[in-house]
């Protein structure tokens, strides 16, 4: 009895000690950003804030406010259209399959994990040549189609989960490849839309490549501004700490309030179904 | 069975991701091969052929070196620490304790924010100072707890600053091995444990003996996607240090590539770089997912 209180006590002090190392980044943002002007230094980094101000938030806000708004934009455009796609995909790779479909399903998966370092040059060039370069609807488009493998191989996942007996009975009945797309699986297939949107919406706000390549200014997403924030010698790292919290927190929320579906994506990422 | 028609329909569905991918991803491909062989340098493109001159210039270069060994030092440690906290961190809450929902909710999150957020704070707490009154960050509370033997110069070391990247690295990713552990843990089928439980087996030959080895292809897929990021890594190293360190402590590939194409304007040798890259991932990447595909297939 003892042995076992002794190896619980260890466990939880493991346990507590691993949750210290995760949320010392955090709390040095909250006690940074909560401190007033004044009372910001960096010998002092890790003490309390005597009151809480919200200076630094204020601050960071002024100038990311654009920001966070083009960010809000192109997730949310960007994953819509991303699942919509991939959901057609994974319908057609797992229901309709065709000689080969499992060679397109692999060479489709492959744009997931290349660089897309080797794809850069000619993104730039082509959004130039079609007068998308600068602007938030050429960045949309770049994470769409880079959204795409991702998005089928959830819905594939997903869809193959769904009886084939079911849309073979539709099929038998009368109903048509859009159909059975439309008012079978379609419906069935909100969970599958959740985790894709959800998952699809962190990685868009999270970008800083397609990002920093792509867009100028005035279309920054909030990545690319604080990244600029903080190389900037102007802008007090008191307020550059604040930014980062406010560039995270709408991911964060997404997880703190959606965690479940968030971990689905994640393990939808690493191909297990 | 399909008529024609309605097979016609669902490759029509499927054409606008597959023409997307067909250009966006080979077909980009294809143009940064042409340019890793061109000679352009400059605004404008110019696509002289050069052979693999600007491989050989890449290859050659001090700077590329110093990216070999930087980004091996980081895939190393990054992926034994994901592997082994995660392990881990795995393990101890599969001992099911209280509150265990809220501990792994506290080492995933990290997941969900990105690089640059993350590499906003850890710039601040690896700050390279080292001189009592300027102590700021980690070597701020090594100090202060008496550890004073801990302070160190992080990403400034001339060659081990990518482990100060790597610490960074682990912390953000270490919940990703944590959690695919944790649920390969607990899809063992309970009968199996119960078995070896009756014939005397101890906690810990159940973990070394049966459980260990069940997870072994959650390893491979983890090692494949960690090393992936590890291969690509550009954002992390950016926040933390957009100079790459001190005299390119971490500059890594990624890193060079957008610097050479984009600022110096070397488009061909930053193409180079970008095929490079590519090479390295595929090696990863494309035996794993013919693996994937094959054994779905046979199932």
């Amino acid at each position: 009895m003892n042995r076992r209180f002794f190896f619980r006590i260890l466990l939880y002090s493991f346990l507590v000690g691993a949750a210290l190392f995760y949320l010392m980044p955090i709390y040095v943002l909250l006690v940074t950003g909560f401190k007033s002007f004044a009372e910001v230094s960096l010998a002092r980094m890790w003490h309390l804030p005597s009151s809480l101000h919200l200076d630094n938030f204020i601050a960071a806000f002024r100038v990311l406010a654009p920001n966070l708004l083009n960010s809000l934009y192109i997730a949310i455009i960007g994953s819509i259209l991303a699942s919509f796609l991939g959901s057609m995909n994974g319908y057609v790779l797992s229901k309709w399959k065709f000689r080969g479909s499992n060679l397109v399903f692999g060479l489709i998966l492959f744009g997931m994990f290349i660089p897309y370092q080797s794809i850069l040059i000619p993104l730039v060039r082509f959004m130039q040549s079609v007068s998308l370069f600068g602007g938030i609807p050429g960045l949309i488009l770049a994470h769409v189609v880079f959204g795409i493998p991702i998005t089928t191989l959830i819905f594939r996942n997903y869809y193959a989960g769904i009886p084939t007996a079911m849309v073979e009975s539709a099929h038998i009945d009368g109903a048509g490849v859009l159909r059975i797309y439309w008012h079978v699986m379609l419906p069935l297939a909100i969970p599958g839309f959740v985790v894709t949107l959800i998952w699809q919406f962190t990685s868009l706000w999270n970008d800083f490549l397609f990002a920093v390549a792509l867009t100028t200014p005035r279309s920054w997403p909030v990545t690319v501004a604080l990244q600029n924030l903080a190389g900037s010698h102007v802008v007090e790292w008191n307020v550059q700490m604040a930014g980062a919290l406010l560039a995270a927190l709408p991911t964060l929320l997404v997880y703190i309030f959606l965690g479940r579906f968030f971990l689905r994506g994640l393990m939808a990422g690493s191909l297990k179904g | 069975m399909l008529r024609n028609k309605e097979r016609l329909l669902t490759l029509l569905l499927i054409s606008p991701s597959v023409l997307a991918i067909a250009v966006f991803v080979y077909g980009f491909i294809g143009w940064t091969a042409r340019v890793s062989v061109s000679r352009w340098r400059g605004l404008l493109p110019d696509y002289t052929f050069v052979g693999l001159a600007n491989f050989a210039r890449i290859f050659g270069s001090h700077r590329f070196q110093i990216n070999m060994w930087n980004i091996t030092v980081f895939t190393v440690l990054f992926i034994a620490g994901c592997l082994l906290l995660g392990l881990l961190l795995a393990i101890l809450l599969d001992q099911r304790p209280r509150r265990e929902g809220i501990f792994r909710s506290i080492y995933l999150f990290p997941m969900a924010i990105s690089f640059i957020v993350t590499g906003v704070v850890w710039r601040w707490l690896l700050n390279p100072a080292t001189v009592i009154d300027r102590l700021t960050g980690l070597n701020l509370l090594f100090h202060e707890a008496g550890l004073g033997f801990l302070v160190n110069v992080w990403h400034m070391h001339p060659r081990f600053g990518m482990a100060a990247i790597a610490l960074a690295g682990v912390w953000q990713m270490s919940g990703f091995t944590m959690a695919l552990y944790l649920a390969g843990m607990r899809s063992i089928p309970e009968p199996l444990l119960e078995a070896a439980r009756v014939d005397g087996a101890d906690k810990v030959q159940i973990y070394r003996r049966i459980i260990i080895p069940l997870l072994r292809p959650i390893t491979l897929s983890a090692v494949v996607i960690l090393g992936h990021i590890s291969l690509k890594l550009f954002d992390l190293v950016m926040a933390i240090s957009a100079e790459g360190g001190k005299g390119f402590s971490v500059d890594v590939p990624a890193m060079n590539m957008w610097f050479t194409t984009f600022r110096a304007m070397r488009f061909g040798q930053g193409a180079a770089l970008a095929m490079f890259l590519l090479l390295l991932v595929s090696v990863l990447a494309v035996p794993y997912l013919i693996y994937s595909i094959r054994k779905e297939a046979q199932l």
